[in-house]
């Protein structure tokens, strides 16, 4: 017999005494009624305590607020379906400099390529506020998974509208079969003497900017 | 397809690989007792994750229907687990993944490295799995000529060190600072000689070490927590980004998974990934998770393969009070709230599975007459505590009573083969005699005449270190005092005796050493 029907007929031997299949009962929290403001306030809680850094700004705001966190960092990637009206501000500071490299369908950055790169900028998918989780599914304005990886820090946008106050709201928004990356902090490890550490082989620095309305 | 079991049962069959103790769990936990180091750095950590633990789980208003859904979903999983084992494979290869069914550790070893092999590999990256422990699958890639590199930082510690892991979460804990840096200046090439105990300037130092291989890692090997059946994705949990790296970088992905890690779908992730990080860590969630469902285009991995370990689960299954165990999610609450392991840690226990959760599932994948485990059932105060932690309610004291019984059933029965006629054990004739003394004041009072033998027996330092026959397993891990010189019921005689009989009698009625009945009412 091969391994397979081998393995499946020994589970179905195990369970001769066809054990019951219990109801679930689903009575945890599955909803909730924060306001926009108090998800905001919430969810920025959370990241802080994570050492991220957060920045809350309106939409008109968010050139400005990329071109000042651009600063002083070399070249950039940024996924092909993000606004690209948003580095307007970054582009001006810069003067044509092309510090910008987009990761797209027609260019595919290689892995060499990220690892000269000094950040990354990208969109996401939803947010948890209880804690201070944001997802990533590769939709176009995140990109493929390894970019938001390889750079050392990743800059990640958030929509007010996007964040949900608890992970079964978020999960209900998701298609569970893309790609999925869930990020709550920068990578951190407790390995030595459980004293933690920001920053291990992830992103070591993390800025969050959540855009109101 | 799933319906009801209709050929001949088969036996079970057991697990092998890193599940055995190597001795008796008495023995290593003496030994493990007597490091001062690693009993501080277990205190230190265990007291400071069950604190973080519950101060994250407190915040929740329902921790408790959430663990109640994930009791329910893990019981549903296994009662079902033949046709959902079929739906994940159905999904997961509709979507370009490939399966492969390892029948025990030797096979699944084998699949891995030919796997390997055919990418012309000869190193592998992998993240953190309890999985590939089990089965030893670095000993024997190393063997088959291919490298192993661990990523993960206490992972890669204990690796560099040519040592084994003591806790599940944090596997390095029994090393300190120092400790760690020696290591890394003595075993990680190229590393700054300057290099000092500062634990940020350790994981920088891992960080150089390891950059290199994940930007070449042609292949790379993984655990799963998680699979969803109804969608065929996986799901790694993690802190430091090294599974991201492994999950994300390299062409081919092998992971290893037992058959026990389904969910049915998408909507019972909720309350495992609610459960897990808070229990495991205690923080509300782990820095990273990684999804995936086989192979996306243009994304990660583009060779997405997934061996489905038994290795005795399936006879762990057909134990009907033991199979919750495999309801475990590896989150080691249990073992941070064992006041045994607190004291002994991890390797006294032998097996990759330690601490409460580890005395009961080792014995079952291997079998309780397996020599070296059948003491394991017995590493435990009862206390209760790992059931109360567990985020999935598995029941572990009953099951360790339950596999205490098989353990002295399993024994008898090898003496009764041997024997013409089953002779009766030691435990069988102390019960007997117990049940004699018991039955009366009168017996009672008989066995007590017996007490200044004990104190006989405890010498000058008035402690017992060595009980006769089988009550040396009472003393194998404790001293007992010895008996004092009169039994309370004797004291009781004495002091309540007519008044004349001693000074401070009070006027109570003498009582006689009969047990209390009608005719002692006046
Ligand atoms: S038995 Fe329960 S508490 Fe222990 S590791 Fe498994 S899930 Fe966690």
């Amino acid at each position: 017999m091969n391994a397979r029907a081998d393995i499946l007929d020994r589970i179905r031997s195990a369970l001769r005494d066809a054990p019951a299949v219990p109801e679930v009962p689903r009575d945890y929290r599955r909803a909730s009624e924060l306001g926009e403001e108090e998800l905001i306030e919430l969810l920025t809680d959370r990241l802080l305590d994570y050492k991220a850094n957060v920045f809350v700004e309106e939409a008109a705001a968010v050139p400005q607020r990329l071109a000042v966190l651009l600063e002083g960092t070399g070249r950039y990637a940024v996924p092909h379906g993000l606004d690209q009206a948003l580095f307007a501000e970054a582009d001006a500071h810069d003067a044509g400099s092309g510090r910008r490299v987009t990761d797209g369908p027609g260019h595919r950055l290689s892995v060499d390529e990220l690892d000269g790169i000094d950040a990354v900028v990208t969109g996401s998918a939803v947010a948890v506020a209880e804690t201070g989780t944001i997802i990533l599914d590769a939709g176009p304005d995140q990109g493929r998974r390894v970019i938001s990886l390889v750079p050392d820090r990743h800059i990640c946008i958030v929509s007010a509208g996007d964040i949900t106050a608890i992970l079964p709201e978020a999960l209900r928004r998701l298609d569970g079969t893309r790609p999925q990356t869930w990020i709550s902090g920068p990578s951190a490890t407790s390995d030595i003497e459980l004293e933690r550490v920001e920053g291990v082989h992830g992103p070591r620095t993390l800025d969050v900017v959540i855009v109101r309305g | 397809m799933s319906g009801t079991f209709l050929g001949m049962p088969s036996l079970p069959v057991f697990g092998i690989g890193n599940l055995h103790e190597h001795e008796p769990f008495p023995k290593a936990a003496r030994r493990e007792l007597g490091n001062p180091q690693l009993r501080a750095n277990l205190g230190h950590a265990t007291r400071t994750i069950r604190d973080k633990r519950l101060a994250v789980v407190s915040e929740l208003p329902d921790w408790e229907e959430l663990r109640e859904a994930g009791r329910a979903i893990k019981e549903s999983v296994m009662a079902r687990l033949p046709e959902l084992l079929e739906e994940f494979e159905a999904n997961f290869t509709a979507r370009g993944g490939t399966i492969h069914w390892a029948r025990d550790a030797g096979e699944a070893n084998r699949i891995v490295a030919a796997l390997i092999r055919d990418q012309g590999a000869t190193e592998v990256v992998k993240v953190k799995s309890m999985a590939t422990q089990e089965i030893g699958l670095n000993e024997y890639l190393e063997e088959q000529g291919i490298a192993a590199f661990e990523t993960d930082l206490a992972e890669l510690i204990v690796q560099l060190d040519h040592d084994k892991p003591s806790h599940i979460l944090v596997p390095a804990i029994h090393k300190n600072r120092s400790q760690v840096r020696d290591i890394f200046l003595r075993e990680m090439e190229g590393v700054d000689p300057e290099l000092t105990n500062e634990p940020a300037r350790l994981a920088a130092a891992a960080r150089a070490h390891l950059r290199r291989k994940f930007l070449s890692a042609k292949v790379a090997v993984s655990g799963a927590n998680f699979a969803l059946a109804d969608s065929g994705t996986l799901a790694v949990v993690e802190s430091e980004g090294n599974g991201r790296m492994c999950l994300t970088l390299p062409e081919t992905l092998i992971t290893v998974m037992g058959v026990e890690k389904l969910l049915p779908g998408w909507e019972d992730l909720e309350v495992f990934m609610q459960l897990l990080p808070r229990s495991s860590t205690g923080e509300r969630m782990n820095p990273y998770t990684s999804l995936w469902t086989g192979v996306t285009a243009d994304d990660g991995p583009q060779n997405v393969h997934l061996v489905l370990l038994d290795n005795g689960r399936s006879a762990a299954l057909a134990d009907e009070m033991g199979r919750s165990a495999l309801h475990c999610i590896r989150c080691s609450a249990c073992m941070n709230v064992c006041p045994v392991y607190e004291r002994t840690g991890g390797h006294a226990y032998g097996s990759t599975y330690p601490g409460p959760i580890g005395a009961i599932l080792s014995p079952l994948l291997t079998g309780i007459t397996a020599e070296e485990n059948n003491s394991l059932p017995y590493a435990s105060s009862l206390c209760g505590a790992c059931y109360d932690a567990c985020p999935v309610k598995i029941n572990i004291p009953d099951i360790l009573v339950h596999l205490r019984g098989e353990d002295v059933d399993s024994k008898r029965d090898k003496r009764g083969k041997r024997g013409r006629e089953r002779l009766p054990s030691q435990m069988d004739l102390g019960m007997k005699a117990a049940s004699w003394a018991l039955s009366s004041g009168k017996n009672l009072g008989l066995v007590e005449k017996a007490l200044p033998l004990g104190r006989l027996a405890a010498g000058p330092d008035r402690k017992i270190t060595k009980l006769p026959g089988i009550a040396a397993g009472w003393t194998q891990s404790r001293d007992i005092p010895a008996p004092p010189g009169q039994t309370f019921r004797q004291w009781w005689d004495k002091e309540h005796q007519a008044p004349a009989a001693g000074p401070g009698a009070g006027a109570a009625p003498a009582a006689g050493t009969e047990a209390p009945g009608p005719k002692e009412n006046p």
